[in-house]
C-alpha cells in the first residue's frame, strides 16, 4: 500500500494531541508502522495546531504534509488546513459543509448519547478508525490500556463513544473512503525522541539531571522526574539555566553521570558552564533541542539553526563533542555514546536535537541498545600520589571523585597546575596544560563516526545533510530517482570534531538544512575546502520533507 | 584525630599581607579540627574573588568554579555525595551580586550545605568598585560620586525566608568565628554565615572602626525568636552584632524524598539500569503488546 497521512487539526486544548495519540497507538496495535509529528503555536488554549499521522507497511519515519484524511475540530481549522487535503482526500468536520465532508458532531454526540462532553475525543477517534477501515476491537484494546485505571464506568463510556463514532463514520463514508487497514502480524516499538533520550540516559548510568523548562527540551526532565523512583535519576528544576549546568557540573565532579537539557536561549546562558566543563575537565551531557531563533524566536517550531553555535559554544579553546542524532532510536544510541565519551575524555558533550525529533514518534521493528554504559573513573587504590591534572601522554588524567578515597580531588576553573591549584607559570605549566587538554582531541577524533553514504556511487548530485533531516532527504532521493535524477546522500550525525573523510570528487554537492544560512555548508567549506552549489534550506519553522526537497531541487536545477 | 597541620598545604597565599581573610582561613582550620573532619571528608566550593581563593590554601577537596556559581555546584556535589561536608566559600560580590539568584533559591531548597560569605563590602580583586553591600554614599573607584543605590541586606532576606541557620561573624574574632563555623557545619539544612571582613587595601575605614562596633551576642538573644533575629538584621548599619542570629524550626533537607525512595549514598556507586529493566521499560512502548507509559 501507499503510505496514508492523517492530519488532525484544531485549537490548543481541544484534544488533537489525545485524539492523535490514541489513533496512532491503535494503528501500531493493528500492525502498521506509524510516524507522528506535530506543529503547534506557543499557547495553551486556542490558536490552530495540527498532529500528523503517517501510516505504512514499513517504517518511513519522515513527515508528510499532504493529507488523505483531515479531521478538523473547528471551522478555523477547516479553513487553515483544507489546502493540505489531496484531491481524493476526505475532510471530517463537526459541521455540515460542502459536498464530500463527513460531518460528525462529536461534542453533541458525546453530550447527548454518551452523557459527557469529555468523550468527544473518543467519538472522533472512533470515527477516524471507521473511516480508515481499522478494527474497532483494536481501538478498544488501546482504550482499555489507557483507561483501565479510571474504573469500569469510564472505560465503558469510552467504548460506547468509540462505537458511535465508528458507526457514524461507516454510515457516512459510503463510497468516499476506499481505505482498509486489516490487522497485520507486525509489532513495532513506538517511541518519541524525548522518550528515547531519558531512557537511554538512565541506561547509560546518568544519575542526575537539572534543567529549566524550555520548549522543546522539557519532556526529557519531565520523563526522568516522573520515573524518578524507577529509573533512579535525581531530577531538579533549576532556578535558571546557569544554575542548571552548574548543578550538573557539581554532580559530575562528585562522580555522578549528569546531564541538562535546554533550547537556544537557555543554552546561551549555559555557555560559560560549558567552557568550565572544558577547563575543569568535568564530564557533562547537554541536550540542545533546537527551535528557530534568534532570541525567543518561534518557541514551539523546529529548526537546525544552532549547529555552529553548538560547535563554537564556550570562550577559550577546549575540546567538546557534538552529536546530532537523526531519530528516536539514533538518539538512544547517541545518548549512551555521549555519556561514555564525556566520561572517557572528561569533556562536555552536546546532543543536538530539534523540535521535530523531540516531539515526533517513530516506529521500529526492533529497539536494541548498540552499546551499554562503560565507566572510566580511576581506581584510587592504584594511585600513590594523586594529581587530578596529571600530565599524561594522551592528555587524559585519572579522574577520582571527592570522598571516594583519601585522595583529594582539587579542581579549578582558573588555569591550574597538576594538583589543581591556580598557576601563573607561563613558561611551563600553562602551555603544558593547554596542550594536555587539546591532546585529548587526537583520541576523540579517531572515535568519531564518518558520515553515512547512500547511493553516491552513480550520483551526479549528492545531498549533504545532518541530524533530523535524514529521513526527509532519503525520501527525496527516492522521489528524485523515480524521475531518473541521479542523487545520493552523505549524512552527518557526528559533527565535532569532524571525522577524517574523503568526499566524492565527481559529484556536485549541496547541503539540505532546516536553517537559512546553510551552516553545515559553511562548516564543511572551512574544514574540507569544498565548494557547494546553492543549498536547499528551510527556515519557516516547519520540518523538511521529501516533497519539499524535491521541489526545491527542481526549482534550482531548472 | 586531625590536627591543624593536617590542613596545611604549601600553596603561596595571594591575599594582601595582613588581610583579615587570614583570620577566616585560621578559623576554618580550627573548626574542621574541632569537628574531627579529615581533609578527604571535606569539600569546599568557591566561585571567583579573593574569598574564592581560600580553598587553595587549605588541604581538602575543592571545586573553584565560575563567578557567582558556587551554590549550584555545591548543590550538585551534596546531592551526588551526601557523605561529604560541603561548604561554599564566597564573597559579597560572588554570592550577593553575580550569584544572588542562586542564594535566594537555596533558601527555598534547604540543602544540607554551609555558605560562608567573606563580606568586605567591596569588589577587591577588580580594584575597589562597589559591591551589593557597599554603604550608600560611599565613593568607590567606579562610583566616583558615591554609591547611589541601597545595599542588600542578605541576612534579613535569609531570616525572612526561614533559612535554617543564619549567623554573622567577624574575621578578626577567630575563635568566635570558629565556634560559628562549627555550629553552622553541624546544623542540618542550609547554614549561612556572613563574615565581616574589612578590606585593608580598598576599604575606607580602618579595622579598628569595625572592632569598635562589633558586639558579641550573649544569652539575651534567642535565635529561635524570629522577630528578635529580624530586628538584629535590620538594626543600625554601623553596628555589627555577631553570633547566631537565627535558627528556624527543623525542616526537611533538599533531596530527602529521593534519599528515602532511591538511595542515601553516593550516586556514583549506584548501578546503571540493567538490561532487564531496560527491556521492561521499552516493552511499554509497544502499543497492543502491554501497558505503555502515559
Amino acid at each position: 500500500m501507499e503510505d496514508l497521512n492523517v492530519v488532525i487539526a484544531g485549537a490548543a486544548g481541544e484534544g488533537i494531541q489525545t485524539v492523535g495519540e490514541v489513533l496512532a497507538k491503535t494503528l501500531v496495535a493493528q500492525g502498521y508502522a506509524v510516524f507522528t509529528w506535530k506543529e503547534y503555536e506557543s499557547r495553551i488554549r486556542g490558536g490552530l495546531n495540527s498532529y500528523s499521522i503517517r501510516i505504512g507497511e514499513a517504517p518511513k519515519n519522515a513527515p508528510l504534509f499532504k493529507a488523505d484524511v483531515l479531521l478538523a475540530l473547528n471551522q478555523g481549522a477547516v479553513e487553515k488546513y483544507q489546502d493540505l487535503l489531496k484531491e481524493e482526500g476526505v475532510l471530517m468536520a463537526q459541521e455540515e459543509g460542502k459536498e464530500g465532508v463527513i460531518a460528525i458532531p462529536f461534542e453533541d454526540i458525546a453530550k447527548k448519547e454518551v452523557g459527557k462532553k469529555i468523550y468527544a475525543n473518543t467519538v472522533a477517534v472512533g470515527a477516524l478508525v471507521g473511516v480508515l477501515g481499522v478494527d474497532l476491537e483494536t481501538l478498544k484494546t488501546v482504550l482499555k490500556q489507557i483507561f483501565s485505571s479510571k474504573g469500569e464506568e469510564v472505560q465503558e463510556a469510552n467504548y460506547q463513544a468509540a462505537e458511535i463514532g465508528f458507526e457514524r463514520a461507516q454510515r457516512d463514508c459510503q463510497d468516499m473512503c476506499p481505505w482498509s487497514l486489516p490487522p497485520r502480524d507486525n509489532t513495532y516499538f513506538f517511541v518519541g525522541g524525548n522518550d528515547a533520550i531519558p531512557i537511554a540516559a538512565a541506561y547509560a548510568g546518568c544519575r542526575f539531571i537539572s534543567a529549566y523548562p524550555m520548549t522543546p527540551s522539557t519532556g526529557i526532565i519531565t520523563f526522568l522526574s516522573k520515573a524518578q523512583d524507577r529509573l533512579g535519576v535525581f531530577a531538579e528544576q533549576a532556578e535558571d539555566e546557569i544554575g542548571a549546568i552548574n548543578m550538573a557540573l557539581g554532580a559530575g565532579y562528585a562522580g555522578a553521570r549528569a546531564m541538562t537539557a535546554t533550547s537556544g536561549g537557555g543554552f546561551a546562558l549555559m555557555v560559560e558552564g560549558i567552557s568550565m566543563a572544558g577547563m575543569t575537565e568535568t564530564p557533562v551531557v547537554v541536550v540542545l533541542a533546537q527551535r528557530p531563533g534568534p532570541a525567543t524566536g518561534l518557541p514551539t517550531r523546529t529548526a537546525q539553526g544552532d549547529l555552529l553555535f553548538a560547535i563554537n559554544a564556550g570562550h577559550g579553546e577546549f575540546l567538546k563533542l557534538v552529536l546530532a542524532p537523526y531519530d528516536a532510536k539514533d538518539a538512544f544510541q547517541k545518548t549512551v555514546r555521549a555519556f561514555n565519551l564525556a566520561d572517557k575524555y572528561q569533556i562536555p558533550v552536546i546532543l543536538l536535537t530539534d523540535q521535530l525529533l523531540a516531539d515526533a514518534h517513530y516506529s521500529y521493528t526492533d529497539f536494541e541498545p548498540a552499546t551499554s554504559a562503560s565507566y572510566h573513573l580511576a581506581d584510587p587504590s592504584e594511585i600513590d600520589h594523586y594529581k587530578r591534572y596529571h600530565l599524561s601522554s594522551n592528555g587524559i588524567s585519572p579522574r577520582l571523585y571527592p570522598g571516594q578515597s583519601a585522595h583529594l580531588v582539587c579542581v579549578d576553573s582558573d588555569e591550574h597546575d597538576e594538583q589543581g591549584h591556580i598557576t601563573e607559570d607561563l613558561s611551563k605549566t600553562v602551555p603544558a596544560m593547554v596542550e594536555k587538554r587539546l591532546t585529548k582531541g587526537e583520541g576523540l577524533k579517531n572515535e568519531v563516526a564518518p558520515p553515512e553514504e547512500i547511493q553516491i556511487e552513480d550520483a551526479e548530485v549528492v545531498l549533504v545533510g545532518w541530524g533530523s533531516a535524514r529521513a526527509a532527504i532519503l525520501e527525496s532521493i527516492h522521489l528524485l530517482r523515480e524521475e531518473d535524477v541521479k542523487v545520493g546522500m552523505i549524512h552527518f550525525t557526528e559533527l565535532w570534531p569532524l571525522p577524517d573523510y574523503r568526499f566524492p570528487e565527481n559529484a556536485s554537492l549541496l547541503t539540505v538544512e532546516n536553517n537559512a544560512t546553510a551552516q553545515l555548508a559553511r562548516l564543511l567549506r572551512s574544514e574540507f575546502s569544498l565548494s557547494f552549489k546553492e543549498n536547499i534550506r528551510r527556515y519557516d519553522g516547519l520540518p523538511l520533507t521529501g516533497e519539499y526537497i524535491r521541489r526545491q531541487f527542481h526549482a534550482q536545477h531548472r | 584525630m586531625p590536627s591543624i597541620d593536617d590542613y596545611a598545604n604549601n600553596v603561596e597565599i595571594q591575599w594582601c599581607p595582613g588581610c583579615p581573610n587570614f583570620g577566616i582561613l585560621q578559623a576554618f582550620k580550627k573548626a574542621l579540627v574541632e569537628l574531627e573532619k579529615t581533609p578527604d571528608q571535606v569539600c569546599l566550593i568557591s566561585g571567583i574573588g579573593q574569598a574564592a581563593k581560600l580553598p587553595h590554601y587549605l588541604k581538602c577537596n575543592f571545586f573553584n568554579g565560575l563567578h557567582g556559581r558556587p551554590i549550584p555546584v555545591a548543590l550538585g556535589v551534596q546531592t551526588a555525595n551526601p557523605d561529604l561536608t560541603t561548604v561554599v566559600v564566597t564573597g559579597d560580590g560572588d554570592c550577593y551580586g553575580e550569584g544572588g539568584n542562586h542564594f535566594i533559591h537555596a533558601l527555598r531548597r534547604n540543602p544540607d550545605i554551609t555558605v560562608v560569605v567573606h563580606n568586605n563590602e567591596i569588589y577587591a580583586l577588580t580594584k575597589g568598585q562597589a559591591s551589593p553591600t557597599t554603604p550608600q554614599g560611599e565613593k568607590r573607584t567606579l562610583q566616583v560620586k558615591g554609591v547611589d543605590i541601597e545595599p542588600l541586606n542578605m541576612p534579613a532576606i535569609a531570616i525572612l525566608h526561614d533559612c535554617a541557620f543564619v549567623a554573622r561573624g567577624f574575621a578578626r574574632n577567630i575563635d568566635h568565628l570558629k565556634g560559628l563555623l562549627v555550629e553552622a557545619i553541624q546544623h542540618p539544612g542550609f547554614s549561612y554565615v556572613d563574615v565581616i571582613q574589612p578590606c585593608i587595601t580598598w576599604g575606607n575605614r580602618p579595622i579598628s572602626w569595625y572592632e569598635d562596633r562589633v558586639r558579641e551576642l550573649g544569652e539575651e538573644h534567642n535565635p529561635k525568636d524570629k522577630d528578635a533575629a529580624m530586628a538584629l538584621a535590620l538594626g543600625d548599619k554601623d553596628e555589627f552584632p555577631i553570633g547566631i542570629l537565627y535558627q528556624s524550626e527543623p525542616k526537611d533537607p533538599f533531596g530527602h524524598r529521593y534519599r528515602d525512595a532511591v538511595t542515601d549514598g553516593p550516586l556514583a556507586q549506584m548501578p546503571s539500569l540493567s538490561e532487564d529493566q531496560l527491556h521492561k521499560m521499552l516493552s511499554e512502548f509497544k502499543p497492543g503488546a502491554g501497558r505503555f507509559l502515559d
